[in-house]
């Protein structure tokens, strides 16, 4: 076998060395019948080779047909572009075939690298204090909620339908298990959440207040100063959900006072690779770092006063505190937090404000185009970042059907969460969606119409 | 190492009492088995608690251990020190290292409490 | 090599270029359509250039140490060999730039992966079906007492206690906690099995679900899984298996035949994929059939022609994260198994299991040896002997560093003093092995004639012993 690589005579000398004489008598432990059982069941499709594996998935590969599409498709994960070297980081084998850094004088890259993560994500979202990773966002949102019930001991938490609806149905899974009440606050007219319900519904039981910002219908949420002072105003926390690239231009979440901020770090160079792994960020005030879930890396000196790294503050995890835990998180998207921190590197300031401008830029060009054509939106007073709600005047899944043999993907139904509404479609722009593609989009999209 | 003047639980905390006012800490012998403490959470000024209920929490790189309140009351005071030097527990557990300060409920419970000598014969020092 | 490295933000230059980029269109900038209050004015995140930012982290990667580097034989960690083709394969654009929200149509390649997936894992564990959801397997755990939980609330059930054995992971309790649940730990007898005497006394009507891992975390075999299965299913209660260790019975025991109605599988463990320094993973869950109408949703289905992804799961306990799980993660679990199929897993679990047993008899006489038995994928060791004389297992395992291998787990299971938890894995061979006893012997030789070598370990590493309880006290977690 490729990857075991003892030869028989060594399999001999081993088995004399234990005492045994076959491998079987190694498995004397298990009894005779569920070895049996295994014996009969274990049945795989055979073995094939690594040329004949290469065959079979180019094979799967090609029904991805997806792949080759012009796609204006969004709604949390965004296509954007990889510098290469975030792509070599990854197959660093020191890096990738390493296990969380439990020996930190061998693994001060991971932690270093880790620490420059943390330091970065707190440069752009200008933060206090950030994690070495979560899972993705929507669980991260979870996290963050908890984090905010263990903080003010409240247990219910008012939640904008402007969130990512996976994330929000997350959030029903995790919060009633703990039984913390979820109240849901609508959006206006103008798809932003709805200021005047969130003053009705807010009280001093409120835990927390969750905000997407850009909202998953692509709207930015403009009175963010004024639901951070209703929210403060009752001692509930702020938690923001945020798009990191947009933070190339629009304010940063620690310039209107946030408490909690989670996001899909995924847009940070991260492979779209059909929906993981992707990469949860959690940003926090420095007063509340005790109560962080997942691990933190800080920096300290070793014996000769020389610069260190090393995982710390890890009281709050499970392998200490166990069912007291701040989290039961363990195994997190530490590699995906490195590639980020390379790319935020690799792009710095003004890298990161052009991508920003140039999804911005495209939108709000195709947004223009649409207008001139004569389409209609569903929010047309709405300010946007990359991403926005089509309305259609015929079913939506008509037209995507039509643009997909055009080679388009058109977006995102609306339907496929809302399924009342049928005639709309969220739209992302990003710097890998050419004007050509924007131009032939509009095309076909009046031809989709025209002909239906 | 073990003064004579202090009570002792099993769950190495001592109690000193003055009129109806104990002081809290924990022994020598805890805070050597902890080792460097790092963090002591200390419990809200006004927080009533039961004899054996948990008072506070400290923590070393390694462990979390909880603070059992060796008596009931309600606490009046914490060593706010604490928070800035949480060492000085491994460094003076019985003076500076205090950790709260509670209007006893019941005097009683002090007889629950070891002496020092019994103590020590419980550590086995 | 032992020269700082500076921070990225130490190359900051305000003047130096981006990375090549195009321009964005002039007549649509943000401030031409954002009123100002919305945007930002700075972002203070350094600019360096790119050479340096290449060299910056080629160097930082040069201070670690991966299963490519060398032995790596972490306790419950299986760091074994990742084949390179899974990183290849995974890497075909086909794959890592298809968007989650792909129509089904225009996804089949990845849909037919995940479900045959899932076919494969139900055959190795015997269970019915399984999610991918799970990111990690802590996060599985978490899936499966929710599912648990939802399954006990249709029965009308009030159950609120998880049983773990006190060897358990931490991971384990913690995860209860979220699930709401509480915990209780059963001790281990003088085998260090879950003994049906003992558990007899805590199973009752409140008792939800026992979590086990087998071959528990003392690499031993519960070898009365059957009785307790039947125990813990007399009293109404459910077998959660923890997949940590599957490593170690390919083959030879499944989950499901063993009593056990719901896993987690850590393919970052058993099936290679690499660990990533810490992540990602996957911890994808597998139940048997009366438990799969509370998975979360959706589910990947086929329905003799195309495969398409199922939201009606009637009782579902809703979704545990995004999108479909982790998708690249699964992909090199998928092509593991292709390549190995039945008889080169269970291979894998006999080398396994004989690279440990040969392991453990090599070192019982230079360390205590609490647990004599046969093992399966790993084995505990006790560094008491050590300790007596001032030697900790955190000196021995600092001074392995400066040998150029890495550390076995050290201080865990909680139950072993001075534990030192020895997993080899089936990819490494007799002479990786020999080798490393050879090293054991000659830093416990050390120990006995200068001690203070292991106390003040180690000495080649890019910097010495660090000052933990210093971090903990400055918390500095950030460059600010």
């Amino acid at each position: 076998m490729a990857y075991t690589p003892h030869t028989s005579k060594e399999i001999l000398e081993m088995l004399k060395a234990i005492g045994v004489s076959s491998i079987e008598e190694l498995f004397n432990d298990i009894p005779d019948d569920i070895k049996k059982k295994a014996k009969d069941n274990f049945i795989l499709p055979p073995p094939i080779s690594e040329i004949d594996l290469i065959n079979e998935i180019q094979n799967l590969a090609q029904k991805n047909k997806g792949e080759k599409f012009i796609s204006f498709l969004g709604g949390g994960a965004y296509k954007h572009y990889i510098p290469s070297f975030v792509k070599l980081v990854a197959q660093f084998p020191n890096f990738y075939t390493s296990y969380t850094p439990y020996q930190p004088e061998i693994s001060q890259g991971v932690l270093q690298a880790i620490f420059e993560y943390q330091s970065l994500i707190c440069d752009l979202t200008q933060m206090d204090v950030a994690n070495a990773s979560l899972y993705e966002a929507g669980s991260g949102i979870c996290e963050a909620a908890l984090m905010g019930v263990r903080i003010n001991g409240k247990k219910e938490v008012l939640v904008s339908e402007g969130l990512h609806p996976e994330y929000l149905e997350t959030l029903y899974t995790y919060l009633e298990a703990q039984e913390i009440n979820i109240v849901k606050i609508p959006l206006n007219k103008n798809g932003e959440t709805d200021i005047d319900f969130l003053k009705e519904k807010i009280s001093n039981k409120t835990s927390s207040v969750i905000i997407q910002n850009p909202n998953f219908f692509g709207v930015i949420e403009k009175e963010l100063e004024e639901i951070e002072k209703i929210t403060h105003q009752q001692d509930a926390l702020l938690i923001l959900s945020i798009y990191p690239i947009s933070l190339g231009i629009l304010k940063a979440p620690g310039e209107y006072n946030v408490d909690i901020v989670v996001g899909e770090g995924q847009s940070l160079g991260i492979p779209l690779g059909f929906g993981g792994p992707y990469l949860g960020i959690l940003a926090t005030k420095r007063e509340y770092i005790r109560q962080m879930p997942g691990r933190i890396v800080g920096e300290t000196r070793d014996i000769n006063n020389r610069r260190g790294f090393v995982n710390t503050l890890q009281t709050r995890e499970q392998h200490i505190r166990r069912a007291k835990a701040t989290s039961n998180i363990c195994t997190n998207e530490a590699l995906s937090a490195i590639m980020a921190a390379v790319y935020m590197s690799l792009l710095g300031k003004k890298g990161i404000r052009k991508i920003a401008e140039i999804c911005f830029s495209r939108a709000h060009y195709l947004k223009d185009l649409l207008n001139k054509e004569g389409f209609e939106l569903t929010y047309p007073n709405s300010y946007n970042f990359n991403e926005f709600v089509l309305k259609t005047p015929i079913d939506s899944n008509i037209v995507i059907d039509f643009l997909k043999k055009k080679n388009i993907i058109g977006g995102i139904p609306i339907k496929r969460f809302y399924p009342e509404r049928e005639k709309e479609i969220l739209i992302a722009v990003t710097e890998m969606n050419s004007l050509n593609d924007i131009h032939f989009f509009i095309t076909s999209l009046k031809e989709a119409i025209n002909k239906n | 190492m073990y003064p004579e003047n202090l009570k002792y639980s099993k769950d190495h905390e001592w109690v000193k009492l003055e009129g109806n006012i104990a002081t809290v800490g924990i022994s020598f012998y805890a805070q050597e088995e902890l080792g460097d403490i790092v963090y002591v959470d200390l419990p809200e000024i006004g927080k009533t608690v039961k004899q054996n209920d948990v008072l506070a929490v400290i923590e070393s790189v390694k462990s979390a251990s909880d603070v059992y309140s060796p008596i009931s009351g309600k606490v009046i005071e914490v060593n706010e020190k604490l928070k800035e030097k949480p060492e000085i527990i491994n460094e003076d557990p019985y003076q500076e290292g205090w950790i709260a300060k509670l209007e006893i409920s019941n005097p009683n419970e002090l007889d629950t409490l070891m002496n020092a000598e019994e103590y020590k014969k419980l550590i086995g020092a | 090599m032992n020269k700082e490295i500076p921070l990225i933000k130490d190359l900051h230059d305000d003047n130096r270029p981006t990375i090549n980029l195009p321009d964005p269109l002039e007549d649509y900038l943000p401030e031409k359509i954002l009123p100002e209050k919305l945007l930002r004015e700075d972002i203070p995140i350094p600019q360096v250039s790119e050479p340096e930012v290449v060299r910056h982290f080629t160097n930082l990667s040069q201070r670690g140490y991966g299963v490519d580097t060398g032995f790596y034989p972490l306790g419950s960690c299986t760091m074994k060999y990742n084949p390179k083709i899974n990183e290849e394969i995974a890497s075909f654009s086909s794959f890592a730039n298809l968007h989650p929200y792909t129509p089904e149509d225009l996804s089949q390649g990845s849909l037919e992966i995940i479900y045959k997936l899932g076919e494969y894992l139900s055959n190795i564990t015997g269970m019915d079906k399984f999610t991918f959801q799970p990111s990690a397997g802590a996060h599985g755990e978490l899936t499966a007492l929710l599912i648990i939980k939802a399954y006990f609330k249709d029965k009308g059930e009030k159950r609120k206690i998880v049983l773990v054995p006190d060897s358990a992971h931490g991971t384990n309790p913690a995860s209860a906690t979220m699930a709401g649940f509480e915990t209780i730990e059963i001790p281990s007898d003088e085998r260090g099995l879950v003994n049906p005497n003992i558990l007899a006394k805590y199973l009752n009507k409140d008792v939800a679900v026992l979590m086990l891992t087998n071959p528990n975390t003392l690499g031993l075999f519960e070898k009365d899984i059957l009785k307790i299965s039947q125990m813990v299913h007399e009293t109404g209660a459910l077998l959660y298996y923890d997949g940590a260790n599957l490593n170690g019975i390919m083959g030879y025991a499944r989950p499901g035949d063993m009593g056990f109605d719901a896993v987690h599988v850590n393919l970052h463990k058993t099936f290679s994929t690499p660990h990533g320094g810490g992540g990602p993973g996957a911890g994808p869950v597998g139940v048997k059939s009366f438990l799969k109408d509370y998975l979360p949703k959706p589910i990947v289905e086929f329905d003799g022609e195309k495969y398409y992804l199922n939201y009606d799961i009637k009782k579902s306990i809703g979704r545990i994260r995004t999108f479909h799980g982790n998708f690249l993660v699964l992909l090199k679990a998928y092509c593991y198994i292709r390549l190995l199929g039945s008889e080169g897993l269970k291979n894998v679990t006999e080398m396994a299991v004989l690279n440990a047993n040969y392991l453990k008899e090599r070192l019982k006489d230079l360390f205590h040896l609490p647990y004599p038995d046969l093992c399966k994928h790993e084995f505990v060791l006790s560094g008491k002997k050590q300790k007596e004389k001032g030697i900790k297992v955190l000196d021995i395992a600092k001074r392995l560093l400066d040998y150029g291998v890495h550390p076995p787990t050290i201080y865990f299971p909680l139950i072993v003093e001075e534990a030192l938890m020895i997993e080899p894995t089936e990819t490494e061979t007799k002479n990786t092995l020999d080798q490393f006893v050879e090293i054991l012997k000659a830093i416990i030789k050390e120990s006995e004639e200068n001690p203070n070598v292991l106390k003040s370990a180690p000495h080649s590493t890019p910097v010495g012993r660090l000052d933990e309880v210093h971090a903990a006290k400055i918390l500095k977690v950030n460059w600010k």
